[in-house]
């Protein structure tokens, strides 16, 4: 029986998805509609955007106006969306491939406008829908189809760039620590600019079986062992931190919003 | 003559472009038809620069220049560059500047930089001078649509100062046609 | 009331035109010779209560065009050579979702960067064929400044009456020249707006069509709460993988432009009652074929003209009936013969097909066709 909030959000005649078993995706996907449900927004009025690849697929299952777009342009759909019709909700949900490679431009310059977009990065540190191809966030010297010797690029840290770039809300969670993964999507979504939330997921199909990383239950204990707070981790010393990653909320800040800057143009020019 | 094709030419920045709209709204006021287009680009940027007019009382269809009736040259480069395109009943408008070789062509040289520099002292009205001066010498449009059109695309604020250059640039082409 | 005579450039017709069919939204991207487009479109929109945004990129730009659209704001977007094949991809995904926008390709010289700042009509194959698979697509091609004001009314109006990607063929002489033009009474203008849905919101198909083949659009945000994706669906909009589904869809795609063709193809011919020969050709190079054309009845040869207005759908009908009553026709376009394929396959092999072609960045002189009429001759 599913739960009270998939059969409320969810388009529950689409199911089931078509994530392999032990995926982390459902978890991260339902984390959203609850965060939404939290919210109080009204629902007609929210419109989910996505990409290509596993995760992109989740709009498929919500029930909301949903886009499901070319891969790696969600953001850029997804922003002439917000920028038309400025009262819509606009969540983005893509992948590690999605967002940060083919549509890594896009990202950035998001992050620049801040443009009033909630972006959650479903990271499972591979190319899954194409059979497990390495992607900017496979570990370095990690495998995949097309890095079997080992993979020789550094990885992305997506929190990282989209800081860096200008997004006013970025944080990071895991499957496995699901209800701070709603909380920092609700609090994304109420942050008015644009918003980035990498969850980090599992894929033990590809990522997992190719790097003998254990099956799912493996692969989500290894999230909750190796997850640092970012205020636990603020009073550690940085050799503690070594081979852990850091969740929590990293940036919180206010800045003037995309939109809302058009608009005043627009009103400013009836005043002239 | 029902039909002229007027090339106006000169280096990147000395608003060739604009006077060759100018000249073709000039025309459009009178009831003509008139086509205006440039070339674009490096040359745009300190080498030879065009901009072509051609204004007709009938429908323009090819809207390039094909045989040149009236040629504007303000440097040595456009002039030795576009010069050969002239036809041989042509007429050359140059600036005095420009050394050029005597030919059955009708030439005139008259000192359109020097009068915008020297005499208004504003480098920036050099293409109103210059077409002051072509509008006198060739009288291809009236001298009271020009000064409309010159009125209506100059910048604001700029207008007595371009109304100058305008009338000094009708008195240069003027004083050129006395002598020849 | 005669109305204003203005001097106006191409480009600046195309933003005045698509003022008029109701263009609320621009997303672009700065290229040589489209950048005129995108410029008068960020002074104007904002006057109107439209919106305008550069994005980081071509591709973004048409991405942009097409979310906006589905907001439910007619949009467009403009670019040349380069720019337009980076649109590519997603002007498959507007053709396949079924989202009206309108892209300007003024084109220059190509492959690649190719000529920045000169004219060329290499475009034409690839603005129908640009992006992969079997889809339908509208292309217009105006060879003056008024014909691009009303040309871009009417790719608004094609794009909202069949849900398509509808493309504005410029070319650089046309985008970048000015010329005398008088605007029509705008309150006489035909304006067409996207069929909204009849049902309830909970019966709303997004995908069915009507006996028209087209489906009616609703809006994001107005509660419908609908599903769009590039991948093939059925009516619901959720993708299929089922045969039927898939060969249903491509094919009504297909059919809504291919059944409808009487309504959108146009086309211009002059002189063509008595003619022997016929020059073809759309655009800047159609007005050197019409000087060259009055340049031999002068002389008594009996030359007409004949300009494809909608380069996609082809004239056919019309071009078929000429090809059986001229000794030749003579294909002139600024590339290597891509229209001239066209006019082969019509043609039938029953009129001889004779090529002016032209990729040296400069326009089809009206010597160069006589020069060929003469050839023919």
């Amino acid at each position: 029986m599913p739960s009270a909030i998939v059969n409320e959000y969810f388009r529950t005649k689409k199911l089931p998805q078509i994530w392999c078993p032990g995926c982390g995706h459902g978890i991260i996907t339902r984390a959203i509609t609850v965060a939404l449900d939290k919210s109080n927004l009204n629902r007609d009025k929210i419109c989910i955007v996505s990409g290509i690849g596993c995760s992109s697929r989740a709009t498929g299952y919500l029930d909301f106006d949903t886009l499901h777009t070319t891969h790696g342009r969600a953001i850029a759909f997804a922003t002439g969306i917000k920028l038309a019709k400025p009262e819509l909700t606009v969540i983005v949900i893509t992948g590690d491939g999605d967002c940060t490679a083919i549509g890594g431009n896009h990202l950035i310059h998001a992050c620049r406008r801040n443009i009033d977009i909630t972006a959650i990065v479903f990271n499972n540190n591979i190319y899954g829908m194409t059979g497990g191809q390495y992607s900017p966030t496979t570990p370095k010297y990690d495998k995949g189809t097309t890095a079997p010797y080992g993979n020789i690029d550094k990885s992305f840290d997506i929190p990282g760039l989209a800081a860096a770039a200008g997004a006013t809300y970025v944080a990071r969670a895991t499957a496995y620590h699901a209800n701070l993964l709603i909380s920092l999507i609700q609090k994304g979504i109420n942050n008015k600019g644009f918003s980035l939330i990498e969850a980090i997921s599992d894929c033990p199909t590809y990522y997992g079986r190719k790097n003998k990383k254990g099956d799912a239950v493996d692969m989500l204990e290894w999230q909750k062992k190796y997850a640092i707070n970012v205020t636990a981790a603020s009073k550690m010393p940085p050799e503690s931190l070594k081979g852990k990653f850091i969740i929590g909320e990293f940036k919180n800040t206010t800045e003037p919003e995309y939109t809302d800057e058009y608009q005043k143009i627009i009103d400013n020019i009836g005043k002239e | 003559m029902s039909k002229y094709e007027i090339r106006l030419s000169g280096s990147g920045g000395q608003g060739m472009l604009l006077s060759g709209i100018i000249l073709a709204e000039a025309a459009i006021y009178e009831g003509k038809n008139a086509i205006q287009s440039q070339s674009y680009g490096p040359e745009a940027r300190g080498g030879a620069s065009k901009s072509e007019v051609i204004i007709s009382e009938d429908e323009i269809d090819f809207p390039k220049v094909r045989s040149c009736d009236i040629l504007l040259s303000l440097t040595q480069k456009s002039y030795n560059e576009y010069s050969p395109g002239l036809r041989k009943d042509g007429i050359l408008i140059l600036d005095n500047s420009v050394e050029y070789k005597e030919s059955n062509t009708k030439i005139y040289s008259v000192p359109i930089i020097d009068t915008a520099i020297n005499e208004i002292g504003k480098h920036f009205v050099t293409n109103i001078v210059a077409l002051g001066a072509l509008v006198s010498l060739t009288n291809i449009v009236s001298k009271n649509a020009l000064e409309q059109a010159v009125l209506n695309r100059v910048p604001k604020g700029t207008e007595e100062l371009n109304k100058k250059a305008l009338y000094m640039g009708f008195k240069i082409g003027e004083d050129a046609l006395k002598r020849n | 009331m005669k109305n204003k005579e203005l001097l106006m450039q191409g480009n600046e017709a195309c933003v005045e035109g698509a003022l008029v069919a109701g263009m609320r939204f621009f997303a672009g991207y700065p290229i040589t010779p489209s950048t005129e487009i995108a410029e008068l479109s960020s002074e104007k929109l904002p006057l109107v209560g439209g919106k305008f945004i550069q994005m980081e990129d071509e591709i973004a730009s048409m991405a942009a065009t097409i979310g906006a659209s589905l907001t439910g704001l007619k949009s467009m977007t403009a670019t040349s050579g380069p720019g337009f094949s980076l649109k590519q991809e997603n002007i498959g995904y507007a053709a396949i979702a079924e989202v009206p926008c309108v892209i300007v390709d003024v084109q220059r010289g190509g492959p690649s960067t190719g000529l920045p700042t000169s004219p060329s009509q290499g475009d034409i194959m690839q603005s129908k064929w640009g992006t992969h698979g079997d889809h339908p697509i509208i292309v217009v091609a105006p060879a003056s400044v008024r014909e691009t004001f009303d040309l871009t009314i009417k790719a608004f109006n094609f794009s909202e009456t069949y849900r398509t990607p509808v493309i504005i063929l410029l070319d650089e002489v046309i985008g970048h020249m000015r010329e005398k033009i008088e605007l029509p009474d705008i309150s006489k203008i035909d304006i067409v707006n996207r069929k909204k849905p009849l049902v309830n919101k909970e019966d709303y198909l997004p995908f069915k069509a009507d006996e028209d083949l087209v489906p009616p659009m609703a809006d994001y945000g107005e509660g419908y709460r609908f599903h769009v994706t590039g991948l093939v669906h059925d009516e619901t909009g959720f993708p299929s993988n089922n045969p039927d589904v898939s060969d249903k869809l491509i094919r009504r795609l297909d059919a809504k432009i291919e059944k409808n063709k009487d309504k959108i193809v146009e086309w211009e011919e002059k002189n063509t009652n008595d003619a022997e020969i016929i020059i073809l050709s759309i655009g800047c190079v159609s007005r050197a074929s019409n000087a060259a054309m009055k340049i031999m009845r002068n002389k008594g040869i009996k030359v007409g003209t004949f300009r494809p207005i909608t380069v996609w759908p082809f004239p056919e009908k019309r071009l078929e009936e000429l090809s059986q009553k001229v000794k030749a026709i003579i294909v002139a376009e600024m590339n290597l013969g891509q229209m001239a394929l066209e006019v082969e396959r019509i043609s039938k092999c029953m009129t001889r097909i004779e090529k002016v072609n032209k990729v040296n960045g400069e326009i089809i002189t009206p010597d160069e066709i006589i020069a060929k009429i003469k050839e023919v001759l």
